[in-house]
C-alpha cells in the first residue's frame, strides 16, 4: 500500500494504522496521530483502516522546556 | 529618503521618528486578535524609548502605535529556563510593557548549557530572581513581576487572568496540559513550545478560535514512557532557536501581524535543520475545546501520578 508519512512516501504491507506504528517499532503511547488531517483517537489505532493514498503524521511527545 | 537615512545611522535624532510616530498614529487597523489591546492613551515616549525601539517604530507594520501596544502588553511566561530565557530576553528587548515569571527552582550547573537568563554566579540562587536582574539590566521600562512557586490547578488561572499572551515554558507534561487548560478556561492566547535531544515545536493556540493541545494530545503520556531532556538530553540551543519562535508569536499577536502559526504544528529538527509543519485543526472530540467538553476545571495530572507512582515526580526535572 502507498502511503505518505510524516510528508514522505512509503510502500507498507499493512492494513491499518497500529499496524504502521507496529511495523515502525513505534510505542503508540508516545505518539499522536493524523489520518489525512483527522486525528485518530488512541483506542481506535488498530481499528482505522488504511487506504492506498493515505497521508499519516506522526506526533510524538515532546515534553522539554527547561 | 527618510527610511535609507535613518537605517544608515546608528544613532537617528528624536524628531524624525516623532514625524514617524505622528504618522502612524492615524493608521486604520483591522479588528485584533487581542482585543483588550487595543491602543490606550497618548503616545507618550521619551526620547530615549524612541530611539531605543527606533528599529520597530522604522516598520510600517509597527510604527509608534505598534510600539505602545507592546509597552501596554502583559505576558505571562511559565518556567524560566531553556525556553523561558530566549523568550524572556526577546520580549523584553522588545519593550513589552509587562512580564509574569513564574518557577519555582534554583539555577543549577546543568541548567547553564541552554537557559541563558542565568550565569555562572548564579548557581544556587532563585530562577525568578535571577532572571528579573536579566530582564530589567536589558530593558528598565520592563515591569517584571515574579513567582517563586509552581503553577498549579489552584493558582493558574488568577496568575493567567492578570496577562494577555502566555508562553509555556515548562519541562513536563502534567504543566504543559495544565497551562493549556488554563489558558482556555480563561480565554488566553498561548505560545506552546516544547523541546527534546535535536527537536523542538512550538504551536499558538487561540481559545475557541484554533486547535487547542488536548485537540492533538488527548491526554499525558503516562508518567515515565517520554524521556525529558534530563533523561535525554537536549542540544542547548534548540532551546534558544524555539524560544525565539514563541518571542514571535506572542509579539505578532500582540501587533495583531502577519498569520500566528495556530492549526500548524511547527517541528524543528537541528540534525537536518529541517521544520516540519503539521496541519491540525480543531478536534470535535476534544473534552476542552469541543462541543460537548468534558474536562470544565484543571487537573494535576503530576499529583495523580504521584498518589499511583511516587518515583513519577522525576518528570519534573526534565
Amino acid at each position: 500500500m502507498q502511503l505518505t508519512i510524516n510528508g514522505k512516501p512509503e510502500t507498507l504491507e499493512v492494513s491499518t494504522v497500529l499496524d504502521v506504528l507496529k511495523t515502525k517499532d513505534i510505542d503508540p503511547q508516545l505518539v499522536a496521530v493524523e489520518l489525512n488531517t483527522q486525528m485518530v483517537d488512541q483506542e481506535q489505532l488498530g481499528t482505522t483502516s488504511l487506504k492506498d493514498g493515505d497521508k499519516l503524521e506522526f506526533l510524538f511527545f515532546m515534553g522539554g522546556g527547561a | 529618503m527618510l527610511c535609507k537615512g535613518l537605517l544608515e545611522n546608528d544613532s537617528p535624532g528624536p524628531i524624525i521618528f516623532l514625524i514617524k510616530l505622528t504618522s502612524f498614529s492615524s493608521d486604520c487597523e483591522d479588528e485584533p486578535i487581542l482585543s483588550t489591546l487595543k491602543v490606550r492613551g497618548h503616545m507618550s515616549f521619551t526620547e530615549d524609548q524612541i530611539t531605543r525601539y527606533s528599529r520597530h517604530i522604522l516598520l510600517p507594520e509597527v510604527g509608534g502605535k505598534g510600539q505602545k501596544k507592546l509597552s501596554q502588553a502583559k505576558v505571562f511566561i511559565v518556567g524560566a529556563g531553556g525556553l523561558g530565557s530566549p523568550v524572556a530576553y526577546y520580549l523584553a528587548a522588545a519593550g513589552i510593557g509587562t512580564i509574569g515569571l513564574i518557577d519555582s527552582d534554583v539555577v543549577d550547573l546543568s541548567n547553564l548549557q541552554r537557559q541563558i537568563l542565568h550565569h555562572t554566579p548564579d548557581v544556587g540562587r532563585s530562577k525568578v530572581v535571577s532572571a528579573k536582574e536579566k530582564i530589567q539590566a536589558i530593558n528598565p521600562d520592563v515591569q517584571v513581576n515574579i513567582h517563586e512557586e509552581r503553577m498549579t490547578s489552584r493558582n493558574a488561572q488568577e496568575l493567567l487572568s492578570q496577562y494577555d499572551v502566555v508562553i509555556d515554558g515548562v519541562d513536563n507534561f502534567p504543566a504543559k496540559f495544565l497551562i493549556n487548560d488554563a489558558c482556555f478556561l480563561e480565554n488566553k492566547p498561548l505560545v506552546h513550545g516544547g523541546i527534546l535531544r535535536f527537536e523542538g515545536r512550538v504551536f499558538t493556540i487561540i481559545p475557541n478560535q484554533s486547535a487547542c493541545y488536548r485537540c492533538v494530545f488527548k491526554n499525558p503520556p503516562p508518567a515515565g514512557v517520554v524521556p525529558t531532556c534530563q533523561e535525554a538530553g537536549i542540544i542547548g540551543v534548540v532551546a534558544g532557536l524555539i524560544g525565539t519562535i514563541q518571542a514571535t508569536e506572542a509579539i505578532k499577536l500582540i501587533l495583531n501581524i502577519g498569520t500566528p502559526l495556530t492549526n500548524r504544528i511547527l517541528d524543528f529538527d537541528a540534525r537536518t535543520t529541517a521544520f516540519r509543519e503539521i496541519r491540525v485543526k480543531r478536534n470535535p472530540t476534544c473534552a476542552l475545546c469541543g462541543p460537548n467538553p468534558s474536562l470544565t476545571e484543571l487537573i494535576d495530572y503530576e499529583q495523580e501520578a504521584c498518589q499511583l507512582q511516587p518515583s513519577a515526580t522525576t518528570l519534573t526535572n526534565g
